[in-house]
């Protein structure tokens, strides 16, 4: 859940996805400016801290890069229990990560939390010649479900650390003290969905 | 690959059915070069059996044990109780050297270094003559007995195992994949076959679960041959354990539906290829948990395992990996630590328990691959085969280390219990900072990263990762504030120590010019401990042939100790390019190496010397007991 003290925002993000769509190579971009090729495939959860500033308030994100491997699924909702936010990742090049993605999609809009802001992230975005997953159609299945869609590519950075900087940005600012139960206003509603969308 | 036959090979060994009575130890009596001692080779394209062989599973005592119950006829021997004590055995150390075992306390240590202390010398010699002594005249036949430590010729070492040249360099190399008109199928197959090293993991309905080397196309064929053997045998209502064909050794390992088969070339025994599979076998339970595999073979028995096991390919490949390298983990399943000082050890184990979390099982604090601590409760020790497991995945494979940030790894320790997960909280630290690891370090797919200290707390919890990460930060500050931090670093930067400055430990006096060490790489186990010391490999074993040529060597003597047919308390080996001894108790195994030309007399007394000194050092080079609650 996201709070707020003299604008230092905590939130914790999740990222959920298909194996091998590039979650943990995104959050490597992310946090360490680095892409390895044959990065393995992720064992449990692996937890990373990095705080950006936005305009008007310094967030610091405790992100859950989550395993894809269906054995790990029963421990999911522990990771995006009480998340802020989610960003969920898909590989273009792959149409069956991106029915995966919206089988996330509809898991969080039952069981997250409502007012979780959620990203879709179209990864590598670097392999036009190799998609598989239309542009066009991630962007409608995003607008109709209320994310925010970017394609992105870990391996040449474009558009990771905007993904991470727009969930920022549409983070409540709402003290958790004025809000005892637990409830997080937004402020800005997500009439901007899709504004930030697109690869280079 | 042709054996060694033409090798000079002397075994003085001594057998447990040995009727000679004391003097201690009993005589030995010299065994020529046998089945149970080398593999049985047999002419290629033979097939040979060999079934029973009970073996202890790899899963073996914790790693706390206090003493162990395989008490063999030399500490009876040595016992007090034992009135017909010879000449020698009154005035020789070897009976406070036995009954070490339980004793916890430090003044056992101090003792037996007065025992051993220097100008008791004499005293030494007589015990080594016992160790040794029969076997002395039984090793006539072609050995040149060069006592005399000036002659010594420590260096050559490369012919432990003539026949294994640099092609083993190559045997990591991936085998390639068809092109799609088959056209490539005759050099995969060369390829194939060129390795010396092969495990095989299939389901009972003769599904692929996990080929070391090559594809599916590849193996395809393979499978179904050892597929259709299994099979034969269990019509027959018999289990096949292995057999050897030409130079090849396939040791079969069935537990429930699953099969695995291990086929060598490198001279490994039946038993420890048993032990190298039992390990894969926990992997796999590691991953899935006993019950959920059973359960999905039961629903469906023509299950796919390697969708379950998808992403834990590398996990196992690397434990493989690990074992055709040389691991002496595997060998003597047992664990290395960190040597640090006593006291200092004392400050980490007292650190752990006064930060621990309520939801702690198992903390552990490792640095350079080595346990530096353990805090435990109490009824709970941790079996070296489950810390092997975990020691795979965070040091050997890439896949947490790589990662850089914390983690949360749901795993199942088999040792512990193979039907739940535990919960791993892992994180790297900077010993310089004690901050989390924030760079990844290149080389990325180098060897192990020297630096590194790990955090491993364990919990039953799965929602326990904020309290983990709590008392991680605590346990982390205060290793920093009392000066821990520092100590393990140094101990990481002095890495382990070479024979020559352990042997001139045990020298009277401590200046002086250091005495070269006639030997060139030892092992020695503490069986109460179950952890294991070894020196630095040195320039001498620092590429992967030599270090495989010394590990089968080890192998070797290993197997002569635990061999099914024999039990021998001392073994001798000489080699056209090395020359070793083995010689095992009941509170401890040691095992030297040294140059072709080093004589029986020269090794016992390096083995000695290695023992004092081990003994001396106990709780520096060994986590005892750990930090309990
Ligand atoms: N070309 C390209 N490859 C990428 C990109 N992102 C990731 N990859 C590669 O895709 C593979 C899988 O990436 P990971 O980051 O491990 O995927 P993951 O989603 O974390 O997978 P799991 O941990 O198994 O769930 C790796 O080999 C990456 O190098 C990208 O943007 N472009
Ligand atoms: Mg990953």
């Amino acid at each position: 859940m996201a709070t707020t003290g003299n604008k230092n925002i905590n939130a914790k993000l999740v990222l959920l996805g298909d194996v091998g769509a590039g979650k943990s190579s995104l959050v490597l971009r992310f946090v360490k400016g680095q892409f390895i090729e044959f990065q393995e495939s992720t064992i449990g959860a692996a937890f990373f801290s990095q705080t950006l500033a936005v305009n008007d308030a310094t967030v610091k994100f405790e992100i859950w890069d989550t395993a894809g491997q269906e054995r790990y699924h029963s421990l999911a909702p522990m990771y995006y229990r009480g998340a802020a936010a989610a960003i969920i990742v898909y590989d273009i090049t792959n149409q069956a990560s991106f029915e995966r993605a919206k089988k996330w999609v509809q898991e969080l809009q039952a069981q997250g939390n409502p007012n979780m802001v959620m990203a879709l992230a179209g990864n590598k975005a670097d392999l036009p010649d190799a998609r598989k997953v239309a542009a066009e159609e991630a962007q409608a299945y995003a607008q109709e479900n209320g994310l925010f869609f970017m394609e992105t590519s870990a391996k040449t950075a474009a558009n990771v650390n905007d993904v991470f900087y727009e969930i920022a940005k549409r983070l409540p600012r709402v003290q958790p003290a004025q809000n005892p139960s637990g409830m997080v206003l937004m402020d800005r509603p997500a009439e901007r969905v899709a504004s930030a969308s697109c690869c280079s | 690959m042709p054996e060694d036959e033409d090798q000079q090979q002397h075994v003085a060994a001594q057998r447990e059915s040995s009727p000679q009575p004391p003097p201690l130890p009993r005589r030995p009596t010299t065994i020529e070069e046998e089945d149970g001692l080398r593999p049985p080779l047999t002419p290629s394209g033979s097939v040979r059996n060999f079934k029973g062989s009970p073996r202890p599973p790899l899963q073996s005592k914790a790693t706390t044990a206090v003493s162990q119950v395989d008490v063999l006829g030399l500490s009876q021997d040595a016992s007090p109780s034992n009135n017909q004590r010879s000449r020698s055995h009154s005035r020789q150390p070897s009976g406070r050297l036995q009954s070490r075992a339980g004793s916890d306390d430090d003044t056992a240590s101090v003792r037996s270094v007065q025992t051993l202390a220097p100008g008791q010398s004499g005293d030494i010699e007589s015990l080594l003559d016992d160790v040794v002594g029969a076997a002395a005249t039984e090793t006539d036949e072609g050995v040149e007995e060069r006592d005399d430590a000036a002659s010594l010729d420590t260096s050559p070492l490369q012919n432990i195992r003539d026949d294994l040249d640099e092609s083993f360099s190559s045997e990591f190399e991936p085998v390639g994949s068809f092109e799609p008109d088959g056209s490539n199928g005759e050099l995969l197959n060369r390829q194939w076959r060129a390795k010396l090293k092969h495990y095989l993991i299939l389901s009972s309905a003769g599904k692929p679960i996990y080929s070391r080397h090559g594809d599916d196309q590849l193996i395809s064929g393979t499978i179904g041959v050892v597929q259709t053997i299994i099979s034969f045998y269990q019509g027959a209502q018999d289990t096949l354990r292995g057999f050897t064909a030409g130079d090849a050794r396939f040791v079969i390992l069935s537990k429930g539906h699953l099969h695995l088969l291990a086929i060598s070339r490198l001279g490994e025994s039946e038993a420890q290829l048993r032990a190298q599979l039992e390990a894969l076998y926990m992997q796999i339970l590691s991953t899935l948990t006993l019950p959920t595999m059973e359960k999905m073979f039961i629903n469906r028995p023509s299950t796919d395992l390697r969708r379950p096991l998808q992403g834990t390919e590398s996990l196992i490949s690397s434990l493989a990996d690990g074992f055709t390298r040389g691991s002496p983990a595997t060998l003597l399943s047992a664990l290395e630590c960190l040597r640090i000082r006593k006291a200092h050890r004392q400050v980490i184990h007292s650190t752990l328990l006064k930060c621990r979390s309520p939801q702690l099982l198992y903390g552990l604090v490792v640095a350079d691959g080595r346990l530096a601590a353990v805090v435990r409760p109490k009824k709970h020790s941790l079996h070296p085969g489950d810390l092997h497991l975990i020691f795979n995945m965070l040091f050997e494979a890439d896949s947490v280390r790589a990662g850089g940030g914390e983690n949360w790894i749901p795993l199942c320790l088999p040792g512990f219990n193979n039907t739940g997960y535990l919960y791993m909280y892992v994180s790297f630290i900077d010993p310089e900072t004690g901050s989390p690891r924030e760079d990844i370090e290149q080389p990325l797919d180098g060897r192990k990263r020297d630096n590194e200290i790990a955090v491993l707390l364990i919990s039953a919890n799965r929602e326990a990762f904020d309290e983990m990460r709590e008392m991680r930060d605590k346990v982390v500050d205060q290793l920093q504030a009392n000066g821990s931090l520092a100590h393990i670093r140094r101990a990481i930067a002095n890495g382990r120590s070479s024979c020559t400055s352990i042997l001139n430990t045990n020298k009277a006096d401590t200046k002086g010019a250091d005495t070269p060490a006639p030997i060139a790489h030892f092992l020695y186990k503490s069986r109460a401990n179950v952890q294991f010391v070894m020196p630095s490999a040195g320039p001498l074993f620092s590429s992967t042939v030599s270090w495989r040529r010394l590990i089968s060597l080890y192998a070797r003597l290993q197997g002569a100790l635990h061999g099914k047919t024999t039990h021998l308390k001392v073994v001798h080996v000489v080699t056209g390019g090395a020359s070793a001894l083995a010689w095992t108790t009941p509170t401890f195994e040691v095992y030297v190496v040294a140059g072709p030309r080093a004589g029986k007399h020269v090794l016992a007394k390096a083995a000695m010397g290695v023992v004092q000194w081990a003994r001396r050092e106990e709780e520096r080079l060994f986590v005892v007991g750990g930090a309990v609650f």
